[in-house]
């Protein structure tokens, strides 16, 4: 059975690929497309965590269900989160590469250093 | 079934990395918004593997359904045939950082000690919970992050009139 670790891992390894591609590319909308990746490492991680970690209140009380409901399903609620924020951010991110084109007629974030010094 | 389980976690799992492998790699920038949209509905199958049916369904309204297309419009926009999606000065600095940092992350899970849930036998507690995701995440939403709710809805407002006061024409 896949468990807590295979998720991690994996959710690592969509993490990292998305931190490469945000670092090193040069286009706008790839270095977007790269930290929608990130969100979804770590929204992975989250779930995965909320699947298979027991707080200590849930070893203690095996059996109510209200606190197992409380803090089992914190790491599902906080991906929901992570969903909206993200989509907030794209909405904003894409806004700022469109208006960034109209007036520069490039999406090279090399050539965009006008906030450098 | 676990075998078949196993099976389907090992696929969904090759289709999220090689997904987001090719989201970086190809040099079509539309191709790599498709391959965007594939590594998302690969996750919305890791999701259903983890019980988190409510969060597979958002996943693929927001991520598969808004937000790769929002992603297509923008790269149709500002569509530069010829620059392609070429890397910057930073590229093997980049993927130095990143092996690192997954070397870390690798070794932080394999060496950490984690405290597991016990197994989802049925009648058990547990079992209840993740049997009924759906009624019990809005059950927590609406009792416990309540607020945090309000306050997203204040968010996504302030980004939709933030994109629109951008976009608009001077």
């Amino acid at each position: 059975m896949p468990g807590l670790e295979h998720y991690l891992v994996l959710s690592g390894i969509v993490f990292c690929i998305g931190l490469y591609g945000a670092l090193s590319k040069r286009n706008m909308i790839t270095v977007l497309m790269s930290v929608e990746l990130m969100f979804t490492g770590v929204t992975i991680a989250a779930v995965s965590m909320s699947r298979y970690i027991a707080p200590a209140v849930v070893l203690a009380n095996p059996n109510d269900t209200g606190i197992i409901l409380n803090s089992v399903l914190t790491g599902q609620a906080f991906a929901l989160f992570i969903i909206t924020v993200a989509a907030a951010e794209v909405a904003v991110g894409l806004a700022i590469v469109i208006a960034a084109y109209r007036i520069r007629k490039s999406v090279d974030v090399t050539e965009l250093s006008e906030m450098r010094y | 079934m676990p075998a078949f389980e196993v099976i389907v976690w090992y696929n969904v799992a090759a289709g999220v990395v090689l997904a987001s492998l090719m989201v970086i790699h190809l040099k079509d920038l539309f191709k790599a918004a498709l391959f965007l949209a594939l590594t998302f509905l690969t996750v919305v199958g890791l999701f259903i593997l983890l019980r988190a049916e409510f969060l597979a369904v958002v996943q693929l309204l927001i991520y598969v359904g808004a937000i790769s297309i929002l992603v297509i419009f923008a790269v149709m926009l500002t569509r530069d045939v010829h620059e392609g999606n070429p890397f910057n000065r930073l590229r093997m600095p980049a993927m130095t950082v990143s092996s690192l940092l997954l070397a870390t992350i690798v070794y932080a899970v394999a060496s950490a000690n984690w405290t597991k849930l016990p197994e989802l036998t049925s009648g058990s507690a547990i079992h209840k919970v993740f049997g009924d995701t759906t009624a019990n995440l809005g059950t927590v939403l609406l009792n416990d992050y309540a607020l945090a709710i309000e306050i997203s809805a204040v968010l996504l407002v302030s980004a939709i009139i933030g994109a629109i006061v951008l976009v608009k024409e001077r």
